[in-house]
């Protein structure tokens, strides 16, 4: 039987539909520590215009963020504070490790630089490059946008998923090996 | 450059005291016994009246070390626009030195550095606490025995997981 429907009407899954809103309204929390920190002002800026993803609207308030990008090397004293933030942001939530030092330490392999945050939190997208260009970053979130289209449901079950649970080097080192 | 009459003066009222000229700047080793005395007469006979820094060496396994540490005052008359560089030797265990904040109020957070990443006391310093490393840090990572990748503080932290976040 066929359904007639209204030219202006358009039927999708809910999952699709609210996916589709959250990508494309992603609210950056900018955690930003080092020199990443200056491309990200400068991919937020007019030139690349970070607008045209609908993620130009950074907050300060970790509570009006959804996405959290670490920018830059995180010591240990600032690792609880990155904690902290990432637990006050509401879900879903999703987080860019943008550049070397975020997401491995980068050359600083020294006593008090935490050696990739993904030890610690979860980290969704990572972003190589020292600091990355703006387009790196773009292409990243990019890439979470189709991340977040392709598996996102309305009431976040995709991340209940165990594999999804611990942060990924925390993940494989719990199961051996380094 | 300091003046040749200043370090006379200094020499006299300290005989101890080793000067040494190196590219323009003038320094002094002096006993680590008469360290605040020697600095207490270059502030108040000498005017040297400013502080610029504090800082350390760890002279571990240094060829001709004198002391495990090299305590190392840099100091500024504002009126002559002398400087003159100030080291005294002090040796392990539990290395100390009278604190000169007495002396001058800004060397209170230079020498809580000192004592953060070298360990040296400061006897007589008002607030003797870490000043760069968190609270419940143990060691002090700018001595030479001390391992450039830590002893595991940077991973010591507990896993946010999707489900506590």
């Amino acid at each position: 039987m066929a359904l007639e429907l209204p030219d202006n009407v358009v039927i999708t899954r809910l999952d699709d539909l609210v996916s589709w809103c959250r990508k494309n309204s992603l609210w950056p929390m900018p955690f930003a520590t080092a020199c990443c920190g200056i491309e990200l002002m400068a991919t937020g800026a007019s030139r690349h215009d970070l607008a045209r993803f609908g993620a130009e609207v950074f907050r300060f308030s970790p509570r009006q963020c959804d996405l959290m990008i670490v920018a830059g090397r995180v010591v240990m004293k600032m690792l609880p504070v990155l904690q902290r933030i990432w637990q006050q942001m509401h879900e879903p939530k999703w987080c860019i490790s943008m550049g070397a030092c975020a997401s491995t330490g980068g050359v600083f392999d020294t006593y008090s630089v935490v050696q990739g945050i993904d030890r610690f939190i979860p980290v969704d997208m990572y972003v190589p490059g020292c600091p990355p260009r703006p387009e790196q970053l773009i292409q990243a979130i990019i890439d979470l946008q189709a991340k977040i289209q392709a598996e996102g449901t309305m009431f976040g079950r995709e991340f209940t998923d165990p594999e999804r649970q611990l942060p990924k080097r925390a993940l494989r080192e719990s199961v051996g090996g380094q | 450059m300091t003046n040749q009459a200043t370090i006379d003066r200094l020499l006299a009222a300290f005989p101890a005291v080793e000067p040494s000229e190196f590219r323009g700047q003038t320094r002094t080793v002096v006993p680590r016994e008469s360290v605040f005395d020697a600095l207490a007469f270059l502030k108040g006979d000498l005017g040297f009246d400013m502080l610029i820094d504090v800082t350390c060496v760890d002279y571990l396994a240094y060829r001709g070390a004198r002391g495990r540490f090299g305590l190392v005052y840099l100091l500024l008359n504002t009126g002559s626009g002398e400087r003159l560089v100030v080291r005294t030797f002090v040796d392990d265990p539990e290395p100390t030195v009278p604190s000169v904040v007495p002396l001058w109020e800004g060397a209170n957070w230079l020498e809580r550095e000192v004592w953060d990443l070298f360990g040296m006391r400061f006897e007589g310093h008002p607030d003797l606490r870490r000043i760069v490393l968190p609270e419940e840090f143990t060691a002090h990572p700018l001595r030479k025995d001390y391992p450039l990748q830590g002893r595991g503080e940077r991973h010591n932290f507990p896993v946010i997981t999707r489900a506590e976040g």
